[in-house]
Parts: structure tokens; C-alpha cells; sequence
């Protein structure tokens, strides 16, 4: 996979069907520190600290008691790559919560991607969990921390019965995310960021 | 388009819905469930899931709902959507590109025509 977001978006199925009700997404880009962290927390039925320790291992888990798949060895072969690591915590009953870091600079790291197509098909295509995500950026120099948070919550509050796949509900949410992100995100180069987007 | 987003929007948009709906008198519904397993997501289906729900808002479809699911078990054939309109037998299609996916919902959600030449044998 060519991006943390779509890696980030196999974790969160994993959260999933691990019968998760709460499931907490946060990114952290802090130019200062030269850091990406990006983590997902749950409250679903947790792991053994066995299982915890088979997860990141490709030959390990077998295909009949599997919990997950390769989605865990290659965001942490991806992490380590650049000069980072994955931390699995787990409770059994409690949830779960994958951490990964990168050397923000690194010339291995995967490119963050497409945060609000990865969050608007997890909030939209799982209405029965409650999502949060959290996304903050420390440019470099002396600008202030950046920070976008978003919990559907209220949203879901608001609708009643309404879909969140109502056309218009859709758009609001859709354009929540995609203004909330862009106007977060630390921009090196203005025209240069212009002209990749334009290609 | 506007910038900031309240809940006064929302709340809004929800009455502009259940209008709608009194006058519509709700057809058929259609579920679309996109396989979203690791091979699924790999192969792309979050493009293809994020070109179904721009179809929804530009076309502006009403009663469409729109599932993830895990690893269906045919990861060749992924990314795989399965339609299911009301009381129809569900319709399996595979190699779902954004382009595949907006033709499914054109000819088969819109016009109830199938697109046969994605459609995985049974």
C-alpha cells in the first residue's frame, strides 16, 4: 500500500471487527521533532499478550485463528523502513491500540495521502461505530500547532433517522473533512504543493 | 462553498430529508457493499467506494446505503462491490475500478440494467 491513510483504514476494519463501539484515529505531524505519529485506538475485545506478539509476524499467524492478516506486518515493516516502529498495547475485554512513528523527513516514508477519502469511507460505510479523529501539525519554525478534530457523534445526534448517505448529508460530511484537513495541513512550498495537485 | 460547517447546516439538510421522503414515497432500496479487506484495500477500493458516494451526491440518489465489509475470500477479483436492490438476489461484481464503479451505478442502480462483463460467476 502506497499511503499511511490506506493503512490506517485496514487498521481501523481489524478495530472493527473486533466488535469495537469507539474507535479513535490520530495523526500527528510535528516538523519540530521531524515525527510522524499516527495511531488508532479501540475499545473492542482486545488481544492476548500471545496474539499480541504472533500480529506482527507473516508466518505466524495462521489462516483458521487469525485475527488479522498481512495489514500489521506491512504498515510495520513500512514504519521501520523510515527510521520508526509499531507499538501494539492490548487488553483483553479492553481494546486495542496500534502506534506508529516515522522520521517525518525520511526519504522512505510513505506519503500521509488521502486522510479525508480514508475517514469519510469509515464514518460513512460504518454507522454503528463512533468515530473520532484527530489530526495536528506542528510546522516547523515558530507557527502555532495546528489542530482538526472531528467526532460523528453530534452529527449522528442531529440526523436521527436521516443516513449519513443522503446526498446532502453527504456532502456536509464529505466537506467537513476535506476543508478541516487542508486547512491543518503545513504547506513547504505553496506553488510546488499547487502544481503536484494540478497533475 | 461555504466554509463553515455547524449544526444548524445539518439540522437543515435533515429537515430538507424527511420532506423529501414524505414525497417520495421511498422505491426500492439498494445496499452496495464494498469489500474493504486488505486485499480489497490494496487493489483500490477506496477509490472505487469514494467514486460511489460522489455518484450519490452528484446525482443526488436518496436511499442508498453504503457497507464495508472484510475480506470476501476472492482477492483476484478485488476490489469487489455487491448490489443488492430490495428484494433481488444479490449481484456480485469484481475488478471494480472507480470507472467499473461508476458504470454499475449509471446502468444498474439507476436503470436496473446489469454490467455483465464484471459480474463474478457463481
Amino acid at each position: 500500500m502506497r499511503e499511511i491513510a490506506l493503512h490506517l483504514l485496514d487498521l481501523a476494519e481489524n478495530s472493527v471487527s473486533a466488535n469495537a463501539k469507539k474507535i479513535v484515529i490520530t495523526i500527528c505531524e510535528d516538523y519540530r521533532a521531524d515525527l510522524l505519529t499516527a495511531s488508532i485506538e479501540d475499545n473492542g475485545k482486545g488481544m492476548s499478550p500471545e496474539l499480541v506478539k504472533k500480529v506482527t509476524d507473516p508466518f505466524v499467524t495462521s489462516r483458521t485463528t487469525r485475527k488479522v492478516g498481512l495489514g500489521i506486518p506491512l504498515l510495520k515493516e513500512a514504519a521501520e523502513e523510515s527510521n520508526g516502529r509499531m507499538v501494539i498495547t492490548s487488553t483483553l475485554g479492553a481494546g486495542t491500540k496500534v502506534e506508529v512513528t516515522f522520521q517525518h523527513s525520511h526519504i522512505d516514508r510513505m506519503p500521509l495521502g488521502d486522510l479525508p477519502a480514508t475517514f469519510l469511507s469509515l464514518v460513512i460505510a460504518h454507522p454503528g461505530v463512533h468515530w473520532v479523529f484527530h489530526y495536528s501539525v506542528q510546522p516547523p519554525g515558530d507557527a502555532e500547532k495546528m489542530d482538526f478534530e472531528f467526532d460523528d457523534q453530534p452529527i449522528k445526534d442531529t440526523l436521527g433517522d436521516v443516513p449519513l448517505t443522503d446526498p446532502d448529508v453527504l456532502a456536509y460530511v464529505r466537506g467537513m473533512l476535506e476543508e478541516g484537513i487542508k486547512s491543518t495541513q503545513f504547506v513547504e512550498d505553496k506553488q510546488l504543493f499547487d502544481f503536484k495537485r494540478r497533475r | 462553498m461555504p466554509t463553515v460547517k455547524s449544526l444548524e447546516d445539518l439540522k437543515r439538510i435533515r429537515e430538507e430529508a424527511l420532506k423529501k421522503r414524505e414525497i417520495k414515497n421511498a422505491p426500492g432500496t439498494v445496499q452496495l457493499v464494498v469489500g474493504m479487506g486488505t486485499p480489497g484495500i490494496a487493489a483500490g477500493a477506496r477509490e472505487t467506494l469514494k467514486e460511489i458516494l460522489d455518484f450519490i451526491e452528484e446525482k443526488r440518489l436518496p436511499n442508498i446505503t453504503v457497507r464495508q465489509t472484510g475480506n470476501i475470500g476472492m482477492d483476484s477479483w478485488e476490489p469487489i462491490v455487491q448490489v443488492i436492490i430490495g428484494e433481488e438476489p444479490v449481484v456480485t461484481y469484481g475488478k471494480v475500478t472507480p470507472y467499473v464503479a461508476r458504470q454499475i451505478m449509471e446502468q444498474h442502480v439507476v436503470s436496473g440494467k446489469k454490467v455483465t462483463q464484471n459480474i463474478i460467476p457463481a
